[in-house]
């Protein structure tokens, strides 16, 4: 069986003006170009978007999931970074 | 395999455990997230399976593209076709996240290492078969899917929503085109019972076995993989599918059928489980036609890969020479 190995492409699309582009997930293709036309042909068949994003797979540089901790956790005890921490009396009004 | 990590109070928690703890609190797994490796094995089975099933199941309704009755139709089943492309496409991806390669796995599909579903290897003879197809046949994978939405794996439960909401369109054509024959001529009144009585055991059976002879189910239950038992999903099915044939006017072949009022469901007669296991092991109507259609298609497109991956190369190349000129 012939095997060419396409390269696999990241998927975002921005669904309309007013919203970023969210990931909804994957294609081969052999270049950009056909990145962007099988995008287009699996992912928005049904107007879901209006703009598409291809990223080569590759390049996309993750996080560690056994980083989890170290990165977020520190901001899990920083509660007077929200708004709910400081005490402003009611008559003050809507704050 | 003792690997362990530590609890919130600091107690020694196995992997596996911790791993299950999250599931139990109806978290997602992501896919660079710890797994146990049956569990990646199990997905990978189960979700190029599908994917396999999605792509030869282009096949029985590909067979009626060019003689659709009206351009109303066959907008509407190329449409459908296309559909049951991408959820292979779709599938296939989310399989891919969990280390799977496609090339591989289509491999697999090819030379019949890798299962797809038994429906697939049924004939399409009559136009009804179109409208029974749709409305059954999609009617029972959306059974099947739509606890798929609630999957522990995140891509494929991602995957699986876009799934459902195109099946939906699916299942409504297919019923409309049972609807139209049902309420013409008795020769396509009978064309459209004759499709009903074809295909009523084989959507049955495509629920998988009844739950005691299905090995594999509990641990996919408790990875909540799978939400629903195979027996429970067809119960559900049946029940739902009986006053649509009433609505119809068509009589489903199963002198057992019948509503239990105790059991508030339709009990209904034994499955032909000979079939089903004859089927899968390749002895379908269509089995062997399936397969050598996907080797053809697969081996005529080996040109256009290789001429867009040489094209791509050049162009590579040339831009590098471009950058080195500059
Ligand atoms: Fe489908
Ligand atoms: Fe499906
Ligand atoms: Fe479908």
């Amino acid at each position: 069986m012939s095997k060419v190995n396409w390269p696999l492409w990241e998927v975002f699309v921005r669904g309309k003006a007013g919203l970023s582009h969210k990931h909804v997930g994957s294609v081969h293709a052999a270049d950009a170009e056909m990145a962007i036309a099988n995008a287009r042909d699996l992912y928005t068949r049904r107007s879901e978007g209006v703009s598409l994003w291809v990223v080569p797979a590759s390049a996309i540089v993750a996080s560690d999931p056994a980083d989890k901790d170290s990165l977020f956790e520190p901001a899990d005890d920083k509660v007077y970074r929200h708004p709910t921490f400081y005490d402003i009396p009611d008559e003050v009004g809507h704050m | 395999m003792s690997q362990t990590v530590a609890d919130p109070a600091g107690a020694p928690v196995s992997l596996e455990q911790r791993f299950q703890d999250w599931i139990d609190a109806e978290r997602k797994i992501e896919p660079r997230d710890w797994m146990p490796d049956a569990y990646r094995r199990t997905l990978i089975r189960q979700i190029s399976q599908h994917a396999h099933s999605e792509i030869i199941g282009m096949q029985p309704e590909g067979n009626w593209i060019t003689r659709a009755p009206s351009l109303r139709r066959k907008v509407a089943l190329i449409a459908k076709v296309q559909d049951e492309a991408g959820h292979g496409l779709y599938l296939y991806s989310a399989a891919e996240t969990l280390g799977a390669s496609r090339d591989d796995m289509v491999a697999d599909l090819l030379t019949g290492k890798a299962k797809y579903s038994s429906i697939f290897n049924y004939a399409t003879p009559t136009w009804a078969d179109i409208g029974a197809i749709g409305w059954l046949v999609d009617g029972a994978a959306i059974c099947n899917q739509v606890p798929l939405c609630r999957t522990s794996y995140g891509p494929y439960a991602r995957a699986m929503v876009r799934v459902c909401k195109e099946e939906s369109f699916h299942q409504r054509q297919g019923y409309e085109i049972m609807m139209v024959l049902a309420q013409g001529t008795p020769e396509q009144k009978q064309m459209a019972q004759d499709a009903l009585n074809r295909w009523w055991f084989p959507s049955l059976l495509m629920f998988g076995p009844p739950d005691d002879q299905s090995p594999n189910s509990a641990q996919s239950m408790k990875w909540k993989i799978k939400r629903h038992s195979n027996d429970e999903l067809r119960q559900r099915f049946v029940d739902m599918t009986v006053p649509q044939a009433e609505f119809l006017g068509l009589t489903i072949p199963d002198p057992d059928l019948k509503w239990n009022d105790e059991r508030g469901h339709y009990d209904f007669g034994d499955l032909p489980w000979e079939e089903f296991y004859a089927v899968l092991k390749g002895h379908g109507p269509c089995n062997r036609q399936r397969m050598a259609f996907r080797n053809k298609t697969f081996s005529d497109g080996a040109w256009v890969r290789e001429a867009a991956a040489a094209y791509a190369g050049k162009q590579k190349a040339r831009q590098a020479a471009a950058v080195q000129a500059a």
